[in-house]
């Protein structure tokens, strides 16, 4: 007769609903020491900067080296680079995007240009600041202004809304595309009419988180818009800007004996910011997901 | 079809392609820009341990050991932490909790790095300088710290996809079989989302290696030549942090601003290989699901 060897339980070993408890227990202190932080890190801002956010610090010119009086230059140059990266990258975005879900034959090409958005999507923003100075400030001659900044940052923005348009697109049932043709609608008429308006609250929300992420940058702004300080407010595309993202750098590692109220207020402003965009754009998806009929 | 019609189809057609012309152009100008210095620069310079542009010393090589020090860092603290998570809220959260975690989680992958930079100067390097009893709080450990914040969050939500996509069939028959729903995740479901898991580390990396403010601010920037273990307690120089910090006061094409640029390149062939290795993974994955379906 063959003797199998034995498995013998060491003695260490627990039970199985017992491995199960420890493992437990351990995944969430994991998600725990992962989530912690990050609330911290706000609830800490808020703390630190709410008492800074007055009428005057949001509304006002910085003063005496910047370390007194407001940030309203940067907020306004923010807002500048915001509106700017939406006006080219929206209706490039949304028309790629309308082109990979609608027109788009699954050939060579295609899947040439999926690569080509992978690839944009993950090119470092540092990388897309060098760009932009290379392209924007010094070949097309745009020198260091909204116009260049808002340019490179809307190349960063548009995989975001290229694919968020996409996936919104694609979630429509096919059945409107076949009911909007035999109504007698063109391809063109069908997209415009019936399926758009279906996928528009998903390609509004990638909007703004693309937006959201462009807003927050630093890096991509260093070389091709954003200045360190400037008298007076930008008055037109070709200006330079201040930028709270920038702003936050230069006053947090480059002047010194800066008082730590501005610091946090102004970090509690492009938060807020960031932060508003990003509940804005959960709004919007949660009431089109309780809405949608299909 | 239609004159309007057909204008509308083809500018959608040409927009489609645009993402193809974009990472081509952005190619073409940091070649443009950075292959002289490699006609300026002797090899034997280039390639050197030294990084010291006003005596005309640009070894690149302790930037790219820092970039790579302070990424593989931040990758051991964010992937545990980031694929516990995804486990949570994928396998384990009931649903209530779920909904709290997963707009945290995108809360978090909202905060720009700038941000969280300014915070590593308050407070995280502070903390590590008297916690470890170091000369100073700005190293590569600081910068690890912060990145793995920065990482978490895609990490997270590919994770969490990829454990999405495993069957529920697969899990019913490991219960069926006798098994505890924690040997399920072990055993059943973490092999199956493989190839998904190797995804989100790869692009966790690329996100590390790509970042620029939080680690500028927070490691020093001493371009120390990698000295083992230690250099992770030590002032580091990423490749990310040098053409941030020194492009804004480098002459335009001076050798200075040629080897910035040549970083450039090498940045952006990094981030290449990662993003379409791992996109390529992930077609894969789908693929195989697929048979398992038919």
């Amino acid at each position: 007769m063959i003797e199998y060897p034995q498995y013998k339980k060491p003695f260490y070993a627990l039970s199985k609903q017992n491995s199960q408890k420890v493992g437990f227990s351990f995944i969430r202190l994991i998600t725990l020491v992962t989530i912690l932080p990050i609330l911290g890190i706000i609830a800490y801002i808020v703390f630190k900067g709410a008492g800074s956010i007055t009428w005057e610090f949001l509304t006002a010119m910085p003063s005496d080296g910047m370390r007194a009086g407001g940030i309203l230059p940067a907020i306004v140059g923010t807002f500048y680079l915001m509106i700017g990266t939406a006006i080219f990258s929206i209706p490039l975005g949304i028309a790629a995007g309308i082109y990979l879900s609608e027109y788009a034959a699954d050939n060579r090409w295609t899947r040439l240009i999926r690569i080509a958005i992978v690839s944009l999507a993950g090119v470092p923003s540092v990388v897309y600041g060098l760009f932009g100075l290379g392209l924007f400030v010094l070949f097309f001659k745009f020198g260091i202004s909204i116009l260049s900044a808002s340019l490179t940052l809307s190349i960063m923005t548009l995989p975001v809304i290229i694919s968020t348009t996409e996936e919104s697109l694609r979630s429509v049932p096919y059945r409107f595309r076949v009911v909007g043709v035999s109504l007698g609608g063109t391809q063109w008429q069908t997209i415009r009419r019936v399926i758009l308006p279906q996928a528009l609250p998903g390609i509004v929300t990638g909007i703004i988180l693309g937006l959201e992420r462009a807003v927050g940058e630093t890096a991509p702004i260093l070389f091709t818009g954003a200045t360190f300080f400037l008298p007076h407010l930008p008055g037109s595309p070709m200006d330079a800007t201040m930028a709270l993202p920038y702003h936050i750098y230069v006053i947090s590692t480059q002047v010194p004996g800066m008082p730590s109220g501005i610091q946090y207020g102004t970090v509690l402003v492009l938060l807020a910011f960031v932060l508003g965009m990003n509940l804005i754009a959960s709004l919007i998806r949660s009431r089109a997901r309780a809405r949608r009929q299909w | 079809m239609k004159r309007s019609e057909r204008f509308i189809a083809n500018s959608i057609k040409i927009a489609g392609s645009s993402s193809i012309l974009f990472i081509l152009l952005i190619f073409f100008f940091l070649v443009k820009e950075g292959l002289p210095a490699l006609g300026e620069v002797s090899f034997k310079n280039l390639f050197s341990l030294r990084w010291y542009p006003i005596e005309e010393l640009f070894g690149i090589l302790p930037l790219i050991s820092g970039s790579l020090v302070v990424t593989l860092t931040s990758i051991l603290i964010a992937l545990p932490l980031g694929v516990g998570t995804a486990i949570y809220i994928g396998e384990i959260a009931p649903k209530k909790i779920k909904e709290i975690l997963k707009p945290t989680v995108e809360i978090m992958a909202g905060i720009p790095s700038v941000v969280l930079g300014f915070i590593g100067i308050q407070a995280l390097s502070p903390f590590l300088r008297t916690f470890l009893n170091l000369p100073t709080g700005l190293t590569a450990l600081s910068g690890a710290i912060l990145l793995a914040l920065i990482a978490i969050p895609s990490i997270v939500s590919i994770a969490e996809d990829a454990l999405y996509a495993v069957p529920n069939s697969y899990r019913d028959a490991s219960y069926a079989l006798g098994a505890t729903q924690w040997q399920t995740i072990w055993g059943v479901v973490m092999p199956s989302a493989r190839s998904g898991l190797m995804t989100a580390v790869m692009l966790g990396i690329g996100r590390s290696l790509g970042e620029t403010m939080a680690v500028m601010m927070v490691t020093g920037n001493a371009a120390t030549s990698f000295a083992g273990l230690k250099s992770i307690i030590m002032p580091v120089r990423t490749m990310t942090a040098t053409i941030a910090s020194e492009m804004g006061e480098v002459a335009s094409s001076s050798v200075h601003y040629h080897v910035l640029f040549f970083i450039g390149i090498i940045l952006f062939i990094f981030s290449l290989i990662i993003n379409i290795s791992s996109s390529s993974l992930q077609g894969k994955t789908k693929q195989e699901k697929g048979q398992v379906v038919s």
